[in-house]
């Protein structure tokens, strides 16, 4: 069986490493015996050896290893001290387990000898106390000594030609110098029988021999260093071409060649056969037929092919999860096949195979196919999708249905698959690698699953743009066509409420201008316009590029963490004139373009996206309300998250109440804010977010709290729509912020007026804040308590806010870019009107210092510390702040 | 006010080498085991959309290196527009990054007495980037927190 082979063989090549060190560990470990790490070490490599040949079937060396095991943990617990006897008998245990392996190597078998004495030996020292008496001590040595010579022998024969372990052997003998040295018959012929087949297969290197680890990083550093003889390659043959001299020519060509094979070369270094993957199906598929009560026939074409390292790790899960799914939903049992005319036995065919650059890996069976209208009605009964919607659908969109989260398709939910969380992660992960998948199914003839996968991530193909002067590389995986726009022709561009759309065969096809994301000078070359249509998720969109220039392989290469954070870049790479060009994120431009949410016009989110580049780590609630799937609100403003049945709540003045221990909470079902359905009306529970100002409560009714995640959030874009106050990435997904003033102002009107009553003249503070979901945050704050907040981006802007108008305090962040907050103070206080301008400097938690300059700084998420001291600097006008300065 | 920093560097009694250059009429120098190389201008290419202080990527044999502007990063005025940058590519924990300065001077030795945290007088910008300041004979070098001019 083949499959075996290899596991064999990659036991063999790993416990031979292992055994090596083994060998240093017990020298190492008679010069400290007390080494408690090095002891762990050693019996963690038995241990392991145990555990595989116990699996693999290879008992005489499990039954070694496993009274060596026992000895060696009674030696870890302290139990015992380590003799030099005990170490030698150990040595020898580690050669036999070498002589062991060496036969499994040639013969496939682990030979006839039992090694029984060993193990008697071994037994009996292990059951014996601490401190063999001298006499035993001999005994057993003399008797080591010759199953050591007769291992030796048996060693020696064996090519592994390791100096390190037969200097070892003659340690050994050196202790004894009185033992026979006659090696035993049986190790003779034994040693003999291995010669001739050395010499029969002269070419034949051990397995340890002929293969070697090498650190991976190594290779890729090796990659760069070819990239960049590739670069000088290049210019060279450049050169090559002004130059007459033959003898330059014939070595810049063959520098040529060798450095193209060079390059193959240390590309194949990473690459595997997708064996390595299949190799654990067989038994996969086995068992599973076996529980099921299936018969099931695994066969694979092209397990040769070979994938870069890292593709080969990410598609592991995915193609796992694909083979179970054929073996559990699509063959059929016996019975169920032989009537529909089908032989018992299903069958499943892995294959794999290049074309055009990608692996193609397809995953059939002639099981019954896919059921098209049985998907339809499940989709239909977990409601994920309309009626409506359902009877527009056609084949090919209903089996889509199967990547949809949340769906599977199982009567019963076997241990296998049928947890729901099956095809839309396998289409994740494939997708996360650049790769599609698409299935194909004929009811009752059987389904087959196509992945097309990059051969490597390292080296992708990419259209080469230009833009604002600049190249850019755009993944072909997104790429579906290209369309220039001429100046004369009928088809234009059209804008709708401003937002650009170009109808390609009658559909839709929003733009997004890349010199527009980057806020670069367009300098197209002439008058027509080149469309690029790409692919980000389910929506199609037009990038709006400069000029297109060409095709090309480039090397991705990552970019420093400072550029992480900006979305609409993936990577950067060096192009042939040795120039770096940046690789754009299709998903990431489609976002900042605003051709991924609807709602949001194009021209602001371009702006907004780069002005709000903060990053804030943050708490925050996820929850779900009516058509809007993914609402967040800061968790610091929960007070609550409370349920309570339909028939507690009253109505109150036209509003919906709650009695809520010992008082009366209002509710605000959010849909009266933000539209959209939804807020609990219909059910018999009503789901509550309770929020609290000072001593107020306000229940805002959702549909479903879904999560609560801690992470850096980075505000998009802010939004002019109702009750919502921005969208952020949260979890890797857009998230809606509710603006809680409009929500809480929605359901209790004096909610923000009562403080504003008291005093005549509310203060007026300017804040500060280059973070526009911090600043989205503390004007709410701010407002709440009764003040008149006018908001500044940076230094610049607010300067000429107070030029233009007085103001009562100043709120400002201590993360300003140059000139920075110590000197927007400074010179905030350079203007007569502001001279005694109160100053309040927020920094962000955790990094609260005090910065001269200003009166107060505090941590700017926290809240009651933040209206503690607005009130305190503002209240008493002016003396106050003078006292305080 | 940065305790932590001033005392690792006055704290040390041997002296210490550090690589020097000029931005403006300022000069700098950063621990000399911190200096992976120098080079001449590089050609760079812009990152629309990111922080001001990124002047762009440069090419160094296969790597892609970051490159700051130091006079922006310490709120300077532009470097004049005849005058091409000098690259001091420095090593970071999120790779090589490269400042960009005016002008290289020498390897210079200095010793730990001359060390003076910054004084308060000086912007806050720049004094956040400082360890501090050593005199030597003739004019001051400023210890140049070199990660921190990173954090941007």
């Amino acid at each position: 069986m083949d499959e075996q082979q290899e596991i064999v063989t990659e036991f063999l090549i790993e416990s031979a490493e292992n055994l090596n060190q083994l060998d240093q560990d017990f020298v190492e470990l008679e010069q400290s015996p007390d080494d408690r790490e090095l002891l762990s070490s050693i019996f963690r490599t038995i241990h392991t050896i145990k555990g595989t040949c116990g699996f693999l079937g290879f008992h005489t060396l499990e039954a070694v290893t496993h009274r060596a095991e026992n000895l060696l943990s009674q030696l870890r617990e302290g139990e015992r001290r380590l003799t030099p006897e005990l170490t030698t008998l150990l040595l020898e245990t580690v050669d036999v387990v070498k002589g062991i392996l060496g036969s499994i190597e040639k013969t496939g078998g682990e030979g006839d000898d039992q090694y029984s004495a060993l193990r008697e030996r071994l037994e009996a020292v292990a059951d014996a106390p601490d401190g063999l008496d001298a006499a035993e001590a001999e005994d057993d040595l003399d008797e080591a000594v010759e199953e050591a010579d007769d291992v030796e022998a048996e060693a020696d024969s064996i090519a592994t030609a390791e100096d390190d372990s037969s200097s070892e052997d003659d340690s050994v003998v050196e202790l004894t110098p009185a033992a026979a040295r006659k090696p035993a018959p049986q190790a003779a012929s034994a040693a003999q029988e291995h010669d001739e087949e050395r010499s029969a297969h002269p070419h034949r290197l051990h397995a340890a021999d002929a293969n070697i680890r090498v650190d991976v990083d190594l290779l890729d550093s090796l990659m760069n260093l070819v990239g960049e003889l590739v670069l000088a390659r290049n210019q060279i043959l450049q050169y090559t071409d002004t130059q007459e001299d033959a003898g330059f020519t014939g070595a810049s060509q063959r520098l040529n060649l060798i450095t193209t094979e060079l390059q193959a070369n240390v590309m194949k270094t990473r690459m595997q056969p997708i064996r390595i993957v299949w190799s654990k199906f067989p038994r996969v598929v086995r068992d599973l037929g076996q529980s099921f009560g299936k018969q099931i026939e695994l066969a694979m074409e092209g397990a040769d092919t070979e994938l870069d390292k890292t593709i080969i790790e990410a598609i592991k899960d995915p193609l796992t999860h694909i083979v179970r799914n054929s073996c559990d939903h699509g063959i059929e049992s016996p019975e169920v096949r032989v009537a529909a005319g089908k032989p018992p036995r299903g069958r499943l065919l892995l294959r794999a195979y290049h074309e055009g650059g990608q692996v193609n890996i397809e995953i059939s069976d002639d099981g019954g196919g896919i059921d098209t209208q049985r998907l339809k009605q499940k989709a239909l009964q977990k409601g994920l999708i309309q009626p409506e919607q359902a009877e527009r659908m056609n084949e090919r969109e209903l089996l889509e249905l199967i990547f949809l989260p949340g769906f599977s398709t199982a009567a019963k939910i076997t241990n296998v698959s049928g947890r729901g969380v099956g095809m839309d992660v396998v289409r994740t992960n494939i997708e996360k690698i650049g790769g599609s998948i698409d299935l194909h199914s004929r009811l009752g003839e059987g389904a087959t699953i196509k992945i097309k996968i990059p051969l490597t991530l390292a080296i992708i193909p990419a259209l080469v743009v230009t833009c604002g002067g600049e190249r850019f590389a755009i993944p072909q995986v997104n790429l579906l066509e290209l369309v220039r726009v001429e100046p004369g022709q009928e088809q234009q561009i059209e804008q709708i409420h401003g937002s650009p759309v170009f109808r390609l065969r009658g559909k839709l096809l929003p733009l997004v201008f890349l010199h527009e994301v980057l806020q670069l000078e367009p300098q197209a070359e002439d008058e027509s316009v080149n469309i690029i249509v790409l692919q980000a998720d389910e929506q199609a969109f037009g990038l709006v590029v400069d000029g297109v220039s060409d095709t090309a392989e480039i090397v991705v290469k990552p970019l420093s963490k400072l550029l992480k954070g900006i979305s609409c870049y993936a990577g950067a790479t060096i192009m042939g004139d040795g120039k770096v060009a940046l690789i754009l994120d299709v998903m990431g431009l489609a976002q900042m373009g605003g051709a991924l949410t609807e709602t949001r016009s194009h021209g602001r989110s371009s702006v907004e996206s780069s002005q709000d580049t903060a990053l804030d780590k943050q708490a925050v609630l996820l929850f779900r309300c009516g058509d809007r799937d993914r609402l967040a609100a800061p968790l610091a403003l929960v007070d609550r998250l409370e349920e309570f049945p339909r028939d507690r709540v009253e109505r109150s003045g036209g509003r919906l109440v709650v009695q809520y221990r010992n008082r009366i909470l209002p509710l605000a079902p959010l849909s009266d804010t933000i539209g959209g359905g939804g807020g609990g009306y219909d059910d018999d529970k009503l789901q509550a977010v309770v929020f609290s100002y000072g001593d107020r409560r306000v229940g805002v009714v959702v549909d479903e709290i879904l999560d609560i995640v801690e992470e850096q959030i980075r505000v998009r874009s802010a939004s002019s729509e109702r009750g919502i106050q921005g969208t952020a990435v949260v979890g890797g997904k857009v998230t809606e912020f509710i603006d809680l003033r409009s929500v809480l102002a929605g359901c209790d009107e004096d909610w923000f007026d009562g403080r504003s009553e008291e005093t005549s003249q509310p203060a007026r503070v300017l804040l500060v804040e280059p973070s526009a979901f911090a600043r989205g945050l503390m004007r709410g704050d701010l407002e709440g308590a009764g003040y008149r907040v006018v908001e500044a981006i940076q230094a610049e802007d607010a300067l000429s806010r107070l030029r233009r108008g007085e103001y009562d305090l100043l709120a400002c962040s201590l993360d300003l870019p140059a000139p920075g907050a110590a000197a927007l103070v400074e010179r905030a206080r350079a203007q007569s009107d502001h001279a005694r301008l109160p100053a309040l400097g927020l920094a962000n938690p955790g990094s609260t210092t005090h910065v001269p300059g200003f009166d107060r700084c505090l941590d700017k998420f926290d809240r009651s510390a933040l209206l503690r001291a607005a009130e305190e600097l503002t209240a008493p006008a002016s003396e106050a702040a003078g006292v305080l300065r | 006010m940065n305790p932590t920093a001033a005392s690792d560097a006055a704290g040390e009694a041997r002296s210490r080498q550090y690589a020097t250059f000029m931005v403006g009429d300022l000069y700098f120098g950063v621990d000399v085991l911190q200096v992976q190389e120098v080079l001449r201008y590089q050609q760079m290419t812009p990152v629309p959309c990111a922080d001001r202080v990124i002047e762009g990527l440069i090419n160094l044999r296969g790597q892609i290196v970051t490159a700051f502007d130091v006079r922006r990063r310490l709120g300077l005025p532009p470097r004049s527009s005849d005058r091409t940058p000098m690259n001091v590519v420095i090593r970071s924990d999120d790779g090589a990054v490269s400042l960009l300065v005016d002008e290289i001077g020498d390897v210079i030795e200095v010793h730990p007495d001359t060390f003076e945290d910054p004084p308060p007088t000086i912007g806050r910008a720049a004094r956040d980037l400082l360890y501090g300041v050593y005199k030597l004979e003739d004019r001051l070098l400023l210890a140049l927190a070199a990660d921190k001019i990173l954090k941007v």
